[in-house]
This record gives C-alpha cells, structure tokens and sequence, in this order.
C-alpha cells in the first residue's frame, strides 16, 4: 500500500498522536510543561531533531549494518540534538537553561527512535521527513496543550502573560498545585485522552472481557 | 404506603427497557430503591437467603458514622467558640454570626447547644455541597452509562465531609468531591470497580492543588484569624509533652476536643462507630486490628530506638492512637469493601502495612506528620497485589499437598 503524503503528515497529529494515541514521550511532557514557552522550545526542537533525522537516516538507509544500526541511528540523532541544543543556547538562554537536561534527552525519546526504526529505516527521503515533521508536530500539540493547561490553572498565566490574576497577585484565582506538579499531567493526559477516545470512537480498543451487566428493569422475574 | 407503591409500578414500564423514558431508568431506578428494598430474585439457584445488600451495607455505614457527624457539629462550634472567647471578639463573623445573633444564640463554649449549633453552620454547608456536586456526578454518569444510582455515594460523601477542615472554602468542596468521585470512582467504571477511596482520592486532590487552605496552622478552628495547630502538629514539632504543655491531656485527645477535621478528631467516636460496624459485620475486624497492631508494633520500635533529636521516636501507641486522623482512618477508610483487600490473610497483611507505614511517616517525616490518608492510598493500590500473593501462595500449598 502505497502511503499518502498528505496522510503521512496529518495521521499523528489526532488519529495516531505520539502522546494520546501510542503513550510514547510522557517523561519529558511531564517535565517541560509547566508553562508553555519551555514547551514550545521543546516541541520545536523535537520537530526539527525528527524531521531531518528521519530524512538523514532514510537518505543513507541501505548503507547502514543491521546489527549496528541503532548505534548509527543514535549517533546522527545525538549530532542533531547537540546542534538544536546549541542554537536554543545562542538564541533563548533563559528558557534553554529551565529545559536543562531535557533537551539533551531528546536523543533518548521513544518516538525519536520509534519513528526512525519503523518508518525511516522502511521509506523514502521525502516520506520520512513527512514522517517525522507530523509525528513532531502531533507531539507539539499535545504538548503544548498540556502545556496551555498546566500554565492556565497552575499558574494563571498564559506564555507569561496574565490570564486569571492570582490571589497572590490581588486577583481572584486561586493556583490549583496539582497542575505545576508532574503528576498532574498524568490526570490531564488521561482526561485528554478520554476527550479524544470519545470523539474519534476508533481509537477506543477492545475490553480484553466484558462483564455481563443485567439491569435491575430486565431481570427475569 | 401501598398507593406509592401502586404508582411506583405504574411508572415503572416507562423507565425499563423499551419504554418511552429508559434512558432515565437510573433515576427511577434510585428513587424506587431508596424507598422500597428491590424485589429482585434470581431465577436459579443457589438462593441466598440474607437481608443484607448493597443499600444496607453502606447505610450501616452511615449509621456507625453518626458518633462522628455529633463531634462535628459539637467540637468545631466548640473550638470556635473557645477562639473566639480567647481572641476576646464579640460575634462569629460573616452570615454565621448573623444568623447565630438572630437565633439569639450564645457563643458560650459551655453550651452544648450553642456549640452544636454553631458547628452545624460550618457542617452542613459543607455536607451540603458534597451531596449536591457529588450527586450531580452520580446521577450523570449513572444516566450516561445507564447504571444504577449507588447508595456508596451515601457514605463517600459523609466520610469526605467529616476529613475536611471547617472552614474550607466551598468551590473547593466541590472540586475536592468532583475528582473523588470522577477520577477516583467513575473513570474506573463506578462502584465496585474503583481502585481508590473516592472519599480519600478528593481529600488528596485537595491537599496537592490547594495545600494552604487544608494544612498548616490557620485552617483547623473555624474562626478568622485564630491560628492553632492539631495536636499531631504540636506532636511532630515537640512531642507528646509539647502537646501536654498546650493544655491537651490524652483523654481529651480521645474523646476529641482537640482541634482538628470536622469528624475525625474523636477516637472515641470512631471507637463506637467501629463496634457497631464489626458487631454488624459490615467491616471487617482483621482490617482494623491489624491496623491497629501494625501501628502498635512499629511505634513500640520506634521508641526502643529513640532519638535525640526527633520527639516523634518517643511518642507510645496510645498516642499515635488518638491524634490526627489515625483512628478514623482506621475504622471508616481502611476498611472500604471495594478498596481494601479481599481475602481474609490479604485483609491482616493490608491493615498491618498501613498501620506499620503510617507510623514510619508520621515518626520520620516532620513536614507532613498527617499520614494515614496517603497510606490507605497506597495500600488500595496495593491490595489487588496483596490478594493475588494470598491467592497464589493458598495454591502452591494445595499442590504441595497433593503431591
């Protein structure tokens, strides 16, 4: 079955998102989304790191050892992270430095090397860069709406600027803590999901049992 | 009483399935059950011969928390009235204090009714908004899902009222029994399939997104600008002769005029509630004991080690026993029939662990001396395991038998 490009880039994004669909990269959304402009730092450089990682690889594919291939596949991406890693550095210092080690973490990300193993590894230039670009970009937006959330309630603000004034500050709102704490992302995750799984009923995956409910009204008496 | 029951049935055909409202079938399934006990019979055998089901379980439960419903009202207008005699202030402020003017009632401590009134002002908001947002989601999901309504609402929403602080405020009521009962309950696929205590998972939501209003020193009398805090806390800062000093004997800890939650800060209280509860056979003894023995044991060795520095190593049992939440944790918490283990040596393994862990963090942890919420937590969390280990060393016995 030949694939889509349109379909390549736009599939990740709801239908199979890195996040809500295959629960990949939940340690650094739980990190990185306090607020949102970390987030947006970090999605940019895991797009990027994806996009042409996926390309580089596929590009030289046919070349590569198949008993040594993940210790390529980690080098390139690792040149790759070091690259977006230096250049978040030069140009916002302040944000780099709160995203501290998560940056350089990228390289270990599942669906960095989930992506390149499975469709880089499989399919054309072209193809995996549109691969790699949706599956970021899928990332992105789950991300940056947990990241949206987690600022809006946690911290009432939204990329800094204040959204709900804070008690402390004199407002009305009072913070939920729950929301800057890592776990909180867990609750907003799962309810994400369960948004999502109700919308798109497709997702929803089969009960491995059922349990027989008998309603009181249909009892046999 | 036969004509309601005569038009109970004439409606019934409409909500069941087939009918013109069967999607609102959890409601008429609620009111209907809340009146009459169901007539449902199975149809083959076995037959279980027994009054005892669901509604009846949980109204028991009900029934033995009703000592600790009486402290709520009596000991939170009682440590209110006392701030405010202390602080030297003429009334309680806010529509409290003007509607205890307008009843002409006292604010004198000595009053029991003056106390029990005031306290009921602080309660029953409180239990009001528990019943109405938690209901609302009960009978929500209940329509959705089409399940039946469930009387274990009942209690959660009794228990979650009775571990909140007196004065907290009510949105904050509401989104504390919103998560217990969606998160913790429903999600799971509610009643009988949840793997937290509803009542506990809302206090615990609380106590993470709103910590300032739920602990520390000012929330635990309900009057503004009083600042005093329980005696665990006192205990955890000084040990038990700190919490002598500030006027609090062992039987006052007991019988529970301490400051505190609304219910919970009697032992004796809970003690009542817990014959009734065990003589009922509603909850299960193994549980409670082996709380109680795990939190014994481990607070005798906490006093053979001793320690310079921290008062907690040398608090007895019998204090561990009376202070915080300790006892009502034991009797109404630990002993939820969905949540706790199922399996009568599970059930002595899962009392024990909260008893010996609660211990442990209450002694080792100063900054969060309260710690029996977050251990029935974890042991719900746990208690599937706890059965399985039972279940799979019964079996490895059975064949060694045989072999």
């Amino acid at each position: 079955m030949r694939l889509q490009p349109k379909t390549i880039l736009t599939d990740p994004l709801i239908n199979d998102n890195p996040i809500t669909y295959q629960i990949l990269g939940l340690c650094s959304a739980l990190a990185v989304t306090t607020s949102m402009m970390p987030a947006l730092l970090m999605s940019l450089a895991v797009t990027a790191v994806m996009s042409i990682g996926g390309a580089v690889i596929s590009a030289i594919r046919h070349q590569i050892p198949d008993n040594v291939r993940i210790v390529v596949q980690l080098t390139i991406i690792a040149s790759l992270v070091i690259v977006a890693d230096q250049i978040l550095k030069a140009y916002a210092f302040e944000t780099s430095r709160q995203l501290s080690v998560f940056v350089a973490l990228i390289v270990t990300n599942c669906i960095v090397l989930g992506r390149i193993e499975t469709f880089a590894m499989k399919n054309g230039v072209g193809a995996s860069f549109l691969d790699g670009l949706g599956n970021g970009l899928g990332y992105s937006l789950a991300l940056m709406s947990i990241a949206a959330i987690r600022e809006l309630f946690g911290s009432g603000t939204l990329f800094g600027v204040t959204a709900l004034p804070t008690i402390a500050d004199g407002g009305w709102y009072y913070p939920n803590g729950l929301m800057i704490l890592p776990p909180g992302v867990f609750f907003i995750v799962g309810l994400m999901i369960w948004a999502i799984r109700s919308w798109r009923v497709e997702q929803v995956e089969q009960p491995e049992f059922r349990i027989r409910h008998v309603h009181r009204t249909e009892a046999s008496s | 009483m036969g004509r309601l029951r005569g038009f109970l049935d004439r409606l019934a055909p409409h909500f069941s399935k087939g009918g013109r409202l069967q999607q609102y079938g959890a409601l008429f399934e609620m009111v209907d059950t809340l009146l009459y006990s169901p007539g449902d019979r199975t149809a083959g055998a076995p037959h279980v011969r027994d009054a005892v089901d669901l509604k009846r379980v949980m109204f028991f439960v009900v029934i033995a928390a009703l000592p600790c419903v009486w402290v709520a009202l009596w000991n939170t207008g009682y440590q209110a009235n006392l701030a405010i005699a202390e602080l030297d202030l003429r009334s309680a402020a806010g529509w409290r204090g003007g509607v205890l003017d307008a009843l002409g009632i006292s604010y004198a401590a000595e009053s029991v009714l003056a106390n029990a009134l005031h306290g009921a002002l602080y309660f029953i908001p409180i239990y009001a908004v528990t019943l109405l947002v938690g209901g609302a989601w009960e009978v929500l999901f209940a329509l959705v899902r089409n399940h039946e309504v469930n009387e274990g609402f009942l209690v959660t929403s009794l228990l979650y009222a009775l571990i909140l602080p007196p004065d907290l405020p009510l949105w904050q009521v509401a989104l504390g029994i919103s998560f217990g009962v969606v998160i913790g309950k429903e999600v799971f696929g509610g009643t009988g399939k949840n793997i937290l205590n509803p009542a506990l998972a809302g206090r615990a939501f609380l106590y993470f997104a709103y910590p300032a209003e739920i602990s520390g020193e000012t929330v635990w009398v309900a009057v503004d600008g009083y600042t005093g805090a329980t005696a665990l806390g006192v205990a955890a800062e000084s040990g038990v002769a700190g919490v002598v000093n500030t006027g609090t004997s062992w039987m006052s800890a007991f019988i529970g005029t301490i400051p505190g939650s609304l219910g919970e800060t009697s032992a004796l209280a809970c003690l009542i509630g817990a014959v009734f509860l065990i003589y009922s056979g509603v909850a299960s003894w193994r549980i409670m004991l082996g709380v109680f023995a795990g939190m014994v044991v481990t607070a005798y060795l906490f006093n053979l080690i001793g320690s310079v520095t921290n008062p907690m190593f040398a608090m007895p049992w019998y204090w561990h026993l009376v202070l915080g939440g300790f006892a009502f944790g034991t009797v109404f918490m630990a002993t939820d029939p969905v949540t706790s283990a199922q399996t009568d040596p599970g059930r002595w393994v899962f009392g024990l662990l909260i008893g010996v862990l609660t211990v442990v963090i209450r002694v080792t942890n100063p900054a969060y001396p309260e710690a029996i919420m977050m251990v029935i937590l974890f042991a719900n969390l746990l208690a599937p395991l706890i059965d399985q280990g039972v279940t799979w060393l019964h079996v490895r016995r059975r064949d060694r038998r045989r072999a």
